[in-house]
């Protein structure tokens, strides 16, 4: 299968990547020679895969994960592992346990996360493809602040087997490219059945996007265009519904009530699910070793807290208080409930519109450090947690500018129709172009 | 509200390892956080949940696995083709 290779020596200035694969093998298939940048917290046989967490350094996986497996099938050059906030844990790339990636439109603000890396790959011409994972906005957040094209599939369409979990329930592998058309021959190549992942559903993907839109009911929630989010940001996005208008759809108000709890809903679950998830990185089998001279918890204690980060352990540690005797009713129970009640308000709109529209970020990329306080920057992810909670696909295509930075206009669909989220970003993305 | 003593405590449940100077910021933290997860005392209903899902089985056959070499190379110590880890007991 790995007859060539390619020369991969790109001008990483904004520290998009954390390991470089400068003479990738590849295949011949449908991306042949393409160098794919790969997010760190997706398994990749003979590359180091941190998570972008010291407790992982110098781990060297065994395996691949699924969806590498077909990106060597399909011909791919695996360029490098791409930086991210630890375990996926942030919206700005700031939390590696390495360093900070920057915008490539600006060295001063952060290019989004948590999958930074990959998105500033591509929005900096380093490479044409990424993978990302999308937890909670991890692919679109970073897609609308680089200006690139990042889906978040629907939930079961493409194998998590190999990815190092962080919240399963919620978390999906997905495409980052400069334009829809790539991003879709991305899909093609990772959608699909995987038997080693029980969550996996039988539904490939085969679709070339298409710019019809005419006919189409897009859903256009108030909660979308409310408090904190910037004006300027809603100006550009509601020009962009005009624009999808202008080809043929019909906008149709619409209201999410649920959409008030989801923030916490979904902090709730992703910081339990990450309590139990993370509770394997014990210094044992793999990464930063525990002294085994000590006691068990001594010796566990002792290369969690110089192994994981800062977000990392409160994390772990909102989990486990969330999950504990006495509380569990209080917060992971209701969470629950709120889940539901927004899968039932999308289930809702989407019988009367065909997709719901609206930003995918209520402001353009932060300034380096300007999220100090981690509730002020969960609060910014308010706008990309219902899809993962939904479990619905989800799409930020690039719509415009604010002082000069990107902005992205996110179109959600009908869970497996991944296909129609992608045309109407196709529609919107041809009619600017042209 | 939570105090220092009680962040000490589900730090200890989750082994995460935590120093006495740290107490403070996370405490601090945590509160403002919690209170805005008290909106979900809002949320109606129970916490009895019924989703349309089914569990995956699989038949439990044998396919190739990794081999005990591959195993052993991301261990932090190993002995006699073992896995050393700290003291239980």
């Amino acid at each position: 299968m790995a007859e060539h290779t390619i020369q991969f020596e790109p001008d990483d200035r904004c520290h998009a990547f954390l390991t470089i694969c400068k003479k990738p093998v590849h295949g011949n298939g449908a991306l042949a020679g393409i160098p794919v940048a790969v997010k760190d917290n997706i398994s990749t046989q003979g590359i180091e895969t941190t998570c972008a967490s010291k407790i992982l350094k110098g781990y060297v996986p065994p395996y691949d994960a699924h969806v590498v497996t077909l990106l060597k099938l399909s011909g791919a050059a695996i360029a490098g592992k791409t930086n991210m906030d630890e375990f996926g844990m942030g919206t700005t790339t700031e939390n590696s346990g390495f360093f900070p990636t920057t915008n490539p439109h600006d060295p001063t603000r952060v290019p989004g996360g948590s999958s930074g890396g990959s998105a500033a790959a591509v929005a900096a011409g380093m490479v044409p493809l990424a993978l990302g994972t999308d937890t909670g906005g991890s692919i679109r957040c970073p897609a609308a602040f680089c200006g690139c094209v990042g889906l978040k599939p629907t939930y079961g369409r493409v194998s998590r087997y190999g990815l190092i979990a962080y919240a399963n329930s919620l978390e999906q592998i997905g495409p980052l490219a400069g334009n829809v058309t790539d991003v879709s021959r991305l899909m093609q190549v990772i959608a699909g059945y995987d038997p080693r992942d029980t969550t996996s559903y039988d539904r490939p993907y085969a679709h070339t996007p298409e710019a019809d839109i005419a006919g189409l009911k897009m859903g256009i929630p108030e909660e979308y265009f409310g408090a904190g989010v910037d004006p300027a940001v809603a100006a550009s996005v509601h020009r962009a519904i005009d624009q999808l208008e202008a080809l043929g759809a019909t906008p149709v108000p619409c209201s999410i009530p649920s959409m008030a709890y989801a923030l916490a809903a979904y902090y709730v679950i992703c910081t339990s699910e990450a309590s139990s998830n993370l509770a394997r990185f014990d210094g044992v089998r793999y990464g930063l070793p525990a002294d085994t001279k000590k006691s068990w918890h001594d010796a566990y204690r002792e290369v969690r807290r110089a192994g994981f980060g800062t977000e990392v352990r409160r994390r772990i540690m909102l989990g486990t208080f969330a999950l504990s005797s006495g509380y569990y009713g209080k917060y992971y129970a209701k969470a629950q409930v709120a889940r539901e009640n927004i899968k039932k308000d999308f289930t809702r709109i989407l019988s009367d519109v065909d997709v719901i529209v609206g930003p995918t970020m209520p402001t353009i990329a932060f300034k380096l450090g300007e999220k100090a306080d981690p509730l002020s920057m969960y609060l910014s992810d308010i706008l990309t947690v219902p899809a993962n909670l939904a479990g619905i696909p989800a799409i930020s295509v690039p719509c415009g500018k604010v002082q000069g930075m990107p902005v992205g206009l996110q179109v959600m669909g009908r869970p497996f129709e991944d296909e129609r989220v992608i045309d109407v970003a196709f529609a919107y993305e041809q009619a600017v172009r042209s | 509200m939570v105090t220092e003593k009680d962040v000490e405590h589900i730090a200890g449940l989750a082994d995460i390892g935590i120093n006495k100077d740290e107490l403070g910021t996370f405490t601090g933290q945590f509160n403002a956080i919690l209170d805005y997860f008290d909106l979900l005392d809002r949320v109606e209903g129970d916490a009895v949940i019924t989703r349309d899902l089914t569990n995956v089985m699989r038949e439990d056959e044998i396919t190739p696995s990794l081999s005990h070499d591959d195993i052993l190379k991301n261990a932090g110590a190993h002995e006699d083709g073992f896995i050393r880890a700290p003291r239980v007991m």
